[in-house]
């Protein structure tokens, strides 16, 4: 059975409403339309029915574009939305995509813009069609790539799992390479395999990318479950062991932020729950009041970030003449990592890159 | 293709309600009161002050929290804001950012 769309057109201008609808009413997947002039309508509507595609304009009056878009992005995060607007400015444009959005689009002014501006719409609504694959738990990253492989697929896999993300290439059922992070070859694969949870995305073939990995698909998964298990065996010891870039002492805490303290500067870690402000702790002499400072902090800081459509807080940094902290966030909590003072801001940035990353996987 | 002319000159209109973010900075006193400002007057005062005080107020938190700071550095995705502490005020820098750009 085919599912028809539902789009939702925000423009404060009713008679655009109305062309834009028409032209839309043309698409072969025949989308249902609907149209809104204000972003509480919008957003009103959005709440009483499920839509596969918000269209938005930027330049409205009370609540423009990029503030809708906030509040949407908040409350429907897995709602396709797209901006299309007469505001042509790369910042707008920067902001928008910052935002999370899927297309921005400049109204179409043309017969040729008209049908690409149509073909951009239709191939989002394909891709959600084509999506199927999102929120499909039972199917492990393994399962995926042989599907991949056994279906002699042409294909790149893009995985994200928290602020990590890798991608696969395949060529002709093959595995070519990968890369993730500064990973790259059978190194980024295993790294990919080894990660529990995240989201994967089938992109189009690469057939210029270099093959790097030359052993069968078969002897890939072999080899990174064994080194999988390998891992998993060492862990009650392999804990105290540091690798290479992470110089400082173990500490002895069973705390699980005890691993993310064996970089070399860090004084103290700290990781805070945003919705209830409870806490967990290594090593900070006040845990109590730093606590409630990074809870209050990174909440101030993300609603000015709502307040001015700057998009996401992606990391705040803090310098002083006795610690240096860095604070991120993932979901509902915050990480806050305190520094020694000797450490530049630079090696600092570079220290809570690798944290977050290992907090996040 | 009558509506086609519509759109052009709609598409000809300006961003009025939108509000750039502005590259500039803006210096101020204890008291949170701006001294002195390179930031573009269309950027709303109200945002300014909105800034400042968060700025002023992450300071001051933080010296009560036993981690003094005397510059924060705010990453959003679209803007970078720098903030140096100076005695009790701040020059807060803000700077956006374009696609792509660490």
């Amino acid at each position: 059975m085919s599912i028809r769309h539902k789009v939702l057109l925000l423009d404060d201008d009713q008679d655009l409403l109305e062309l834009y609808r028409e032209m839309l009413a043309r698409l072969p997947s025949q989308p249902e339309i609907h149209t809104a002039t204000s972003g509480a309508r919008a957003i009103s509507l959005l709440e009483s029915e499920p839509f596969s595609l918000l269209i938005s304009d930027l330049n409205m009056p009370k609540m423009d574009g990029l503030q809708v878009l906030t509040i949407v992005r908040r409350k429907f995060p897995q709602l396709r939305t797209a901006v299309m607007t007469s505001v042509v400015d790369a910042q707008f444009r920067t902001r928008a995509y910052a935002m999370g959005i899927d297309l921005f689009l400049e109204k179409p002014n043309t017969s040729q813009e008209i049908t690409f501006f149509l073909d951009c719409i239709e191939s989002l609504l394909g891709r959600e069609m084509d999506g199927g694959f999102r929120g499909v738990q039972s199917k492990s990253l393994v399962d995926i790539i042989q599907l991949e492989c056994l279906s002699q697929s042409s294909s790149v896999l893009k995985v994200t799992n928290g602020a990590l993300n890798g991608k696969i290439w395949f060529n002709n059922g093959e595995v070519i390479d990968a890369e993730s992070q500064d990973l790259s070859g059978e190194a980024a694969f295993r790294k990919i395999l080894s990660w529990k949870t995240g989201n994967f995305e089938i992109l189009p073939a690469d057939p210029e990318r270099p093959r790097t990995i030359f052993n069968s698909y078969q002897g890939l998964l072999l080899e990174s479950a064994q080194a999988l298990d390998e891992a998993q065996a060492q862990v009650p010891e392999g804990e105290s062991a540091p690798s290479p870039e992470e110089g400082a002492p173990a500490p002895a805490a069973e705390s699980p932020l005890a691993a993310l303290a064996r970089f070399n500067g860090v004084e103290f870690v700290m990781t805070v729950r945003a919705s209830d402000g409870k806490f967990d702790s290594w090593s900070a002499e006040n845990p109590e009041q730093i606590s409630q400072w990074v809870r209050q902090t990174m909440q101030r800081f993300r609603g000015l970030g709502d307040g001015l459509q700057a998009g996401q807080l992606s990391q705040l940094e803090g310098l002083g003449p006795q610690c240096h902290v860095a604070l991120v966030s993932k979901a509902d909590n915050d990480l806050c990592v305190g520094f020694h003072r000797s450490l530049s801001q630079d090696l600092v940035r570079e220290t809570m890159s690798k944290i977050a990353t290992k907090w996040a996987s | 293709m009558g509506f086609l002319n519509l759109l052009t000159k709609r598409g000809s209109q300006t961003g009025a309600n939108l509000v750039r973010l502005p590259t500039g900075s803006f210096t101020l006193d204890p008291g949170g009161r701006t001294v002195a400002s390179t930031l573009p007057r269309s950027f709303p005062a109200g945002k300014v002050r909105q800034i400042g005080e968060l700025v002023l107020s992450t300071f001051q938190a933080a010296r009560e929290a036993g981690i003094p700071l005397t510059e924060l550095i705010a990453d959003y995705a679209a803007l970078k804001l720098t903030a140096r502490e100076l005695r009790g005020g701040a020059i807060i820098f803000l700077a956006p950012r374009s696609l792509g750009q660490k």
